[in-house]
């Protein structure tokens, strides 16, 4: 069929349209759909009071993590400990119920499979290049590092494809992110996606669709295009997703639920075809030199409030936009923090290495690489480096990271969603900061009065060393 | 769902811009089961601080609430959606939203009503000392002082709100149009609706 030439996400889109109505709202089958427990159980209780079913078990996987304490699961005699939050141990039991009533793969708590859902989908290959994916979590766009579809719902929706594997949209628009050139020792994923962030705003992709493209996103590992793709909705985009290739394939080959043999090959030659065909049209376009980009840090609570480690806390007044400049006066306010002040003089008495965004083994070997043989200052009181999955925790320890990070005065965790957002024990205490490898810098995100500063995993690794926001570059040997 | 035509009320001048889903309901409040009583942590954050419009009399229950640009970032939760009805709020007046926060408001019938900043600024003068009406059937914002300003609406969530319909319902009358895509998947792409079942 001679079409006109189409980007990925239109590929992906036509493939998966069930229907499309005369209003152009089109009824996309969902191929994947991932289960937590925080907005999972009104769903499962919809479903109940309405006598449905799951139309599709097996395109459904759940997995604990929002609420999960990251300390022990299982004593000395192989018992498992409680949890001591009732309302997360009620949530979590819910989830337990629900997925054992309806027929769907659960992954429980103490399982080696269990993981933050982000960093789980990929790694088990449940998460395949040209799917569409959903999940009651933002930062479902994480698994566009695959080539995926994949966005993130409210319970009603949720709901919707328990009953159906359908949903209800509209079409979004087209968006490239194109980053020539390559990015500079020592600025990894993250960075690149506080500086996208912090170029685009948070509003910046808001009815779009983004493509990751250009040389810095082939070069880069699959771990690091989940990082990107992670925090796409950082950016106001729903989605944000890299076109698949060798590397994706390479990574997904033989995980639990990617496809097997004869299967395997015919997955791979469709897969190569999703690729945006040139002359391809995208409603916005954003270039950036990946040459100018240096290791990022937040100043503010919002996520575009991004500046270089070697900048400082920007003047209110330097904004245009009238209600951006009281934003940043509120922002600051919350923070402690004045302008012209150096980012590098920022002290930190709080770290955190994990979330959906940082917590895959090629972000602990990051973080271990800049702690090897070192010790945390001693002004910061609270170091914990937590796991994106069982999966990962078992790599690490036998690389032996786990003991670079204890032996550096870090605490090595139990995989969760953990200190990201201030549900589960891990919070951050008022009025202290916290260098953290999470995705927001929301107020009371990590904590009532928590004040929160978002780097990659080898600058968190710095502050833990030094005590203060520090330019990971400058510690190099 | 109840259907929505016209709210008519005092509309609490909030204001701000990029109010994320954090800010409406903080996750200390997402271990719920239900979708109940979420009111009480509604804003929890702005609440405790001295001279705060939603705790000003006239507002307590108010229907509307008008707010900056991009309201609902971040969070999917549509624990959200869920604080704001439970508050009394019917509907939200800001001059852009989050796709997912717009998505979730809609399911629950509270309707977001998208204008030009210039307009969301008159009637953020108004809301303080006056009512403000929407009318979903006309798709106006009216005024006691004839201010009338027209808003878009998507013609199917128009629809589904003017009729209180279930959008679940709805996809389920469309079942044998989904299997028939389920067919055509399976025999093009066996591999991929095996998903949980092709354990390695």
């Amino acid at each position: 069929m001679a079409s006109r030439p189409r980007t990925l996400y239109e590929k992906i889109w036509d493939a998966h349209v069930v229907e499309r109505r005369e209003d152009g709202t089109c009824l996309i089958f969902i191929d994947r759909h991932l289960v937590h427990e925080v907005t999972s159980p009104q769903a499962f209780e919809a479903l109940r009071m309405s006598g449905r079913k799951v139309r599709r078990p097996e395109l459904t996987l759940a997995v604990p993590d929002h609420n999960l304490p990251t300390t022990a699961r299982i004593d000395a005699n192989g018992q498992r400990i409680p949890i001591a939050d009732r309302a997360s141990a009620e949530q979590l039991s819910a989830l337990e119920r629900n997925t054992a009533d309806f027929g769907v793969h659960y992954f429980g708590a103490t399982a080696l499979e269990q993981g933050i859902v982000h960093v789980v989908g990929p790694e088990q290959g449940f998460s395949l290049p040209g799917t569409t994916i959903v999940c009651g979590d933002s930062h479902t766009a994480a698994h566009g590092g695959v080539g995926a579809l994949a966005f993130g719902i409210g319970t009603s929706e949720v709901e919707h494809v328990l009953a159906t594997q359908t949903l209800l949209l509209k079409q979004s628009k087209a968006m490239e992110i194109v980053v020539e050139g390559q990015l500079g020792p020592g600025v990894t994923a993250k960075d690149l996606i506080l500086h996208i962030i912090g170029v685009i705003g948070t509003a910046g992709g808001t009815g779009y669709v983004i493509e990751y493209r250009g040389e810095v996103f082939e070069d880069m590992s699959v771990e690091s295009r989940l990082t990107v793709c992670n925090m796409s909705i950082e950016g106001g985009a729903r989605a944000g997703l890299v076109a698949p290739d060798d590397k994706t394939f390479a990574y997904l080959q033989d995980r639990r639920f990617s496809p097997k043999g004869d299967d395997w090959d015919r997955a791979v030659a469709y897969w190569r075809t999703l690729k945006t065909d040139p002359g391809a049209r995208f409603d916005k376009s954003v270039r950036i030199d990946a040459s100018k980009i240096e290791p990022s840090v937040t100043w503010g609570t919002s996520p575009e409030d991004v500046v270089p480690i070697g900048g400082v806390v920007p003047a209110p007044e330097s904004f245009a936009d009238p209600s951006k400049q009281q934003a940043a006066r509120a922002s600051l306010e919350y923070m402690g923090l004045t302008p012209g002040q150096r980012m590098d003089e920022v002290e930190v008495q709080n770290v955190f290495i994990g979330s959906c965004t940082n917590s895959r083994i090629e972000d602990l070997r990051a973080a271990a690489e800049v702690l090897k043989g070192r010790r945390k200052a001693d002004t910061v009181k609270w170091a914990i480096v937590v796991p994106g999955s069982g999966l990962v925790k078992r790599q690490a320890e036998q690389e032996g990271l786990d003991r670079i990070f204890t032996e550096a005065g870090l605490e090595w965790r139990e995989p969760g969603c953990s200190a990201c957002l201030g549900m589960n024990p891990d919070k951050v205490p008022a009025n202290e900061r916290c260098a953290s490898t999470s995705n927001r810098n929301f107020v009371g995100r990590q904590g009532p009065g928590a004040r929160t500063h978002l780097v990659s995993p080898a600058m968190a690794a710095a502050a833990a060393l030094t005590g203060r926001l520090t330019d990971v570059r400058r510690l190099a040997d | 769902m109840e259907p929505v035509r016209e709210i008519e009320g005092r509309a609490c001048p909030f204001g701000r811009k990029n109010v994320d889903t954090d800010l409406i309901i903080p996750a200390k409040w997402l271990k719920t089961i239900s979708r109940e009583g979420l009111g009480r942590g509604a804003f929890e954050a702005l609440r405790g601080q001295p001279d705060n419009v939603f705790e000003r009399e006239e507002f307590l229950g108010a229907p509307i609430i008008i707010a900056g640009d991009n309201f609902g970032c971040g969070s999917s939760r549509e624990h959200a959606a869920w604080a704001l009805l439970d508050m009394g709020v019917k509907a939200v007046i800001a001059p852009s939203f989050s796709d997912i926060f717009s998505g979730n408001a809609f399911k629950n019938g509270i309707l977001t009503v998208e204008l030009p900043q210039e307009a969301v600024d008159r009637l953020l003068e108004v809301a303080e000392t006056d009512p403000v009406t929407i009318d979903l059937e006309r798709q106006i914002v009216t005024t006691p002082f004839q201010d009338r300003f027209t808003f878009e609406i998507d013609p199917f969530r128009k629809h589904c709100l003017l009729e209180g319909l279930d959008e679940v319902g709805l996809t389920l009358a469309r079942d044998a149009a989904i299997s028939d895509y389920e067919q055509r998947q399976d025999s093009e792409m066996p591999w991929l609706g095996r998903g949980t079942s092709l354990a390695a």
